[in-house]
């Protein structure tokens, strides 16, 4: 088994004064998928943000082995890790080409850049015909799409999303996740998802990690986590 | 309730008066002369910073208040031969007017918007003065010239300790009323609109009109400065009553402690005796050194924000407490908050 | 008739500077939020320099050249020395903090360049083929020389990685962090390139308004009129409300009230649109976030 591409121990990380998470361990596997559950307000997108720095954090935080617990928000993004922000995060008043171009903006490889994009518009057609339309038309479940492709076309080795099933409908959701699991097992992009929808995550998922008030309250493969009934009544509401 | 703060400030102020008493007789012309212009200045910043330092409102065009003042009153002594003690107070009353209407549509903006706006009326202002459409009344480019007034002879003074006089009862007068505000409920709903405009409108604070007549009674302030100034100098023109003059009142309130009525003294003291300097220096060091007021300005705006932004007030109170050592510092609630915002460095969620 | 075109024709030389110096100053409103008002004094302080090379010998293109790389250098150093530690404080000490810049370089150029005004010298000289007679060859020039500044912006912004990052930086900084975009630097080169523009203006205006430090006072006051006109969060607008302010400035000034008191239209245009339009013609409408 190889090393986890992203380790976490004793993540703490604060709003202003207040202190929203307490000291949380958890790993994401290279290549895997690491879900993290939990209800409303239990810090699932407190955590994503202070791994990419938008907060206040401490603790060790090393991503293939490297501590970035540290670094700046750009900095940490160069490094391969693209986050899909809750609320998508896209640019509004861009248009959706534009959107795509800013996910590549670090990159130098022009011919791979080219190629991902390709390969983009592949995976979302729907993003190929409205190429030209500001990001801030289209509708949620494009918005999400815009916004994930964004984050491939970073290359990244790890992708973190927040939520990606949020106010949009079954159909939409379930057409994101094959993607997300179709890039997973195709490329070995390892994944770590903010989910509410615990049993879509669940499904792609190999690692779940069950968040309680900015604390980790249980933690496993996801199959020992699906298959416990007691577990999934009292924390996952089914 | 006598904390030994509270003590030496009184000290302080007793001082001062003694000081500002006697000066006149012991002082001579140009220095009275001096020292009128302080006094004007110091009513023309307290009135300032009631505005921006206490409510929060910038506003860059003083200096047209101040310039509605000196004509208004110089206009009535020359055209309509009103004597000063009747010229003045009636002037400033149009300045409150003119502040008022100004500040309603202000409301609309705050902020930067009401920044631009006051840039723009200072840098119209003298322009409007010298336009010969009105100059039957303006004087236009050339300007009125008022005659000085003549002090009553039973007081035995010259006119220039008359004049002295006069602004110091005016300084002191309004100092006094502008302290009272302060402390009052009025101050302390200017202070919540400055800091939580949304909060205060909340708890029942008419904001609109508080914010509006915060800026007539500061540009009654300016006007009285102005009016006193037309009579002190003895002309008005257009040319004294442009940009810099309201820049020059920024850098008072600035370097003497925004949200400090004390401070105005002492921001008075700066931009009256710094320009005179840099003049007298121009003997040994030619006209460059005209340059040098600019300079010591922008520095000293830019030092001030980032050191110390309750400015030269706030550390005069911050070393006399530390002096006396109280475990109850005393001070203008308008100078904490202040401080507080202007270091407030959030991070945001 | 003949006296109305040339109106005109002049309003769309002044215009052009005007629109310059509106879209500097949107340019930083749209990174920072803030209006930069020592925009004129920097400019002025450029203008200087230019003068300067001419004086030690520099052809003038070699000095307009030099002139706008040094403007552009000089911009970045000052939102990374001055602006940037006040990033956080409020509105009103940043605005005391641009006041403070204006006055060190109006006198920083009082000091190194004296205070007599001195004339500055177009590159444009004899008789302009096109609006003979309308309009003088500086004004045409001017004219000219601002289309491309206008056209080169538009094509850094909409065509290029760098234009595309900074437009990202700043509708949505957080955002652009995420994809790795350096959004500190990112605000350094605006405040660069807005200097930069900013000294073309100061260039193509020293030849109408003569060079003195005070010279940028008034044309800052129209480049805030139209930006405010246009809607200060809009480029185009910006662009738009300076040449509308140059041309309509030109016709009240001759026809209406005089010369003398062109400022004041300025002002009325401002809090006219202040009161019945904030947001301007084309720009966004403002709302207060609770």
């Amino acid at each position: 088994m190889s090393a986890p591409i992203l380790a976490v121990k004793g993540l703490e990380a604060w709003y202003g004064p207040v202190r929203a998470l307490h000291g949380l361990d958890f790993l994401v596997e290279d290549g895997g998928v690491t879900a993290l559950l939990g209800a409303n307000g239990a810090g699932k997108t407190t955590i994503l943000r202070a791994l990419s720095g938008l907060i206040r954090r401490t603790g060790d935080i090393r991503f293939r082995g490297r501590p970035i617990g540290a670094l700046a928000t750009e900095d940490i993004a160069r490094l391969g890790i693209a986050h899909v922000p809750d609320g998508r995060g896209t640019f509004q008043d861009l248009t959706v080409e534009e959107n795509l171009r800013l996910g590549a903006y670090v990159r130098s490889d022009r011919q791979g850049v080219r190629a991902d994009f390709e390969r983009i518009y592949g995976l979302f057609p729907r993003l190929a015909e409205r190429r030209r339309q500001q990001a801030g038309t289209l509708s949620g479940g494009e918005q999400q799409m815009l916004a994930i492709a964004r984050a491939l076309l970073m290359r990244p080795s790890l992708l973190m999303l927040d939520e990606p099933s949020f106010g949009l409908a079954p159909l939409v959701v379930a057409e994101i996740f094959r993607a997300l699991g179709g890039i997973n097992r195709q490329e070995g992009l390892s994944l770590l998802i903010v989910e509410q929808n615990a049993s879509l995550a669940l499904d792609l998922a190999d690692r779940a990690v069950l968040i309680e008030t900015g604390r980790v309250a249980l933690s496993g493969p996801s199959q020992a986590i699906r298959a416990d009934d007691a577990v999934r009544r009292a924390y996952l509401g089914y | 309730m006598a904390e030994p703060g509270r003590a030496l400030g009184v000290l302080v102020a007793i001082a001062v008066g003694v000081f500002a008493l006697a000066f006149p007789f012991a002082a001579s012309g140009y220095h009275l002369y001096q020292g009128a212009q302080v006094l004007i200045l110091m009513i023309a910043l307290i009135g300032l910073n009631l505005l921006t330092g206490f409510n929060g409102q910038i506003s860059l065009g003083h200096g047209a208040f101040f310039a509605i003042g000196s004509y208004g009153a110089a206009i009535l002594m020359v055209k309509a031969g009103l004597p000063f003690w009747a010229a003045i107070p009636l002037a400033s009353v149009v300045c409150f007017i003119a502040g008022f209407l100004f500040g309603f549509p202000a409301l609309r903006f705050g902020g930067l918007y009401l920044a631009l706006a006051t840039f723009a009326l200072a840098v119209a202002t003298p322009q409007i003065l010298s336009y010969n459409g009105i100059d039957a009344l303006t004087g236009g480019s050339q300007g009125l010239t008022i005659a000085k007034p003549a002090p009553p002879v039973w007081t035995g003074l010259n006119s220039d300790q008359w004049l002295y006089l006069v602004c110091l009862a005016s300084a002191g007068a309004l100092y006094w009323a502008a302290r009272n505000l302060v402390r009052g409920r009025v101050g302390r709903a200017l202070i919540a609109i400055r800091d939580q405009p949304i909060a205060a409108e909340t708890m029942g604070i008419n904001a609109a009109l508080y914010k509006t007549t915060c800026f007539g009674v500061s540009a009654l302030y300016a006007g009285v400065a102005g009016g006193l100034s037309a009579i002190a100098v003895g002309f008005v023109s257009p040319e004294s009553f442009g940009l810099a003059l309201s820049l020059a009142f920024l850098v008072g309130i600035v370097v003497g402690g925004l949200a400090s009525l004390g401070g105005a003294l002492f921001g008075a003291l700066f931009i009256e005796f710094v320009p005179n300097i840099a003049d007298q220096l121009t003997v040994s060091f030619g006209e460059g050194a005209k340059a040098l007021p600019g300079a010591i300005y922008g520095v000293l705006l830019i030092l001030v924000m980032a050191a110390m932004p309750t400015g030269v007030a706030g550390v005069a109170q911050a070393a006399a407490r530390a002096l006396m050592s109280s475990w109850r510092p005393s001070h203008e609630k308008g100078g904490v908050n202040v401080a507080a915002n202007c270091q407030g460095k959030g991070e945001a969620p | 008739m003949g006296e109305f075109l040339h109106q005109v024709a002049s309003g769309l030389a002044l215009g052009g500077v005007y629109a310059i110096m509106a879209l500097a100053l949107v340019m930083i409103y749209q990174a920072t939020q803030l209006i930069n008002f020592a925009q004129g004094e920097m400019a002025m302080f450029s203008t200087y320099f230019a003068w300067k090379l001419m004086d030690s010998g520099w052809p003038y293109w070699g000095a307009f050249a030099v002139t706008i790389v040094a403007s552009f250098i000089g911009g970045v150093l000052i939102e990374r020395l001055v602006v940037r530690p006040f990033a956080n404080a409020p509105v009103l000490a940043s605005v005391i903090v641009f006041i403070g810049l204006a006055f060190i370089f109006n006198s920083l150029a009082g000091w190194l360049y004296g205070y007599s005004v001195t004339s500055f010298d177009s590159p444009f000289t004899g008789r302009p083929w096109f609006g003979a007679g309308y309009m003088s060859a500086h004004e045409a020039g001017s004219i000219v020389v601002t289309l491309c500044v206008l056209a080169l912006v538009y094509a850094f912004f909409r065509f290029t990685p760098l234009g595309l990052a900074m437009r990202a930086a700043a509708q949505n900084p957080v955002s652009s962090r995420l994809v790795g975009i350096r959004v500190g630097w990112m605000l350094a080169i605006g405040w660069g390139l807005a200097a930069a523009i900013g000294s073309v203006a100061g260039m193509m205006a020293a030849p109408i308004v003569y060079l003195d430090p005070n010279m940028m006072g008034g044309v800052l006051l129209y480049a805030f009129a139209g930006a405010v006109l246009g809607g200060v969060d809009s480029p185009f607008g910006a662009v738009f409300g300076g040449i509308v302010v140059g041309v309509l400035g030109n016709l009240v000034g001759a026809y209406v009230v005089g010369d003398e008191v062109k400022l004041s239209v300025a002002l009325a245009i401002i809090i006219a649109v202040l009161v019945w339009r904030p947001s301007g013609l084309f720009g966004r409408k403002l709302v207060a976030r609770v």
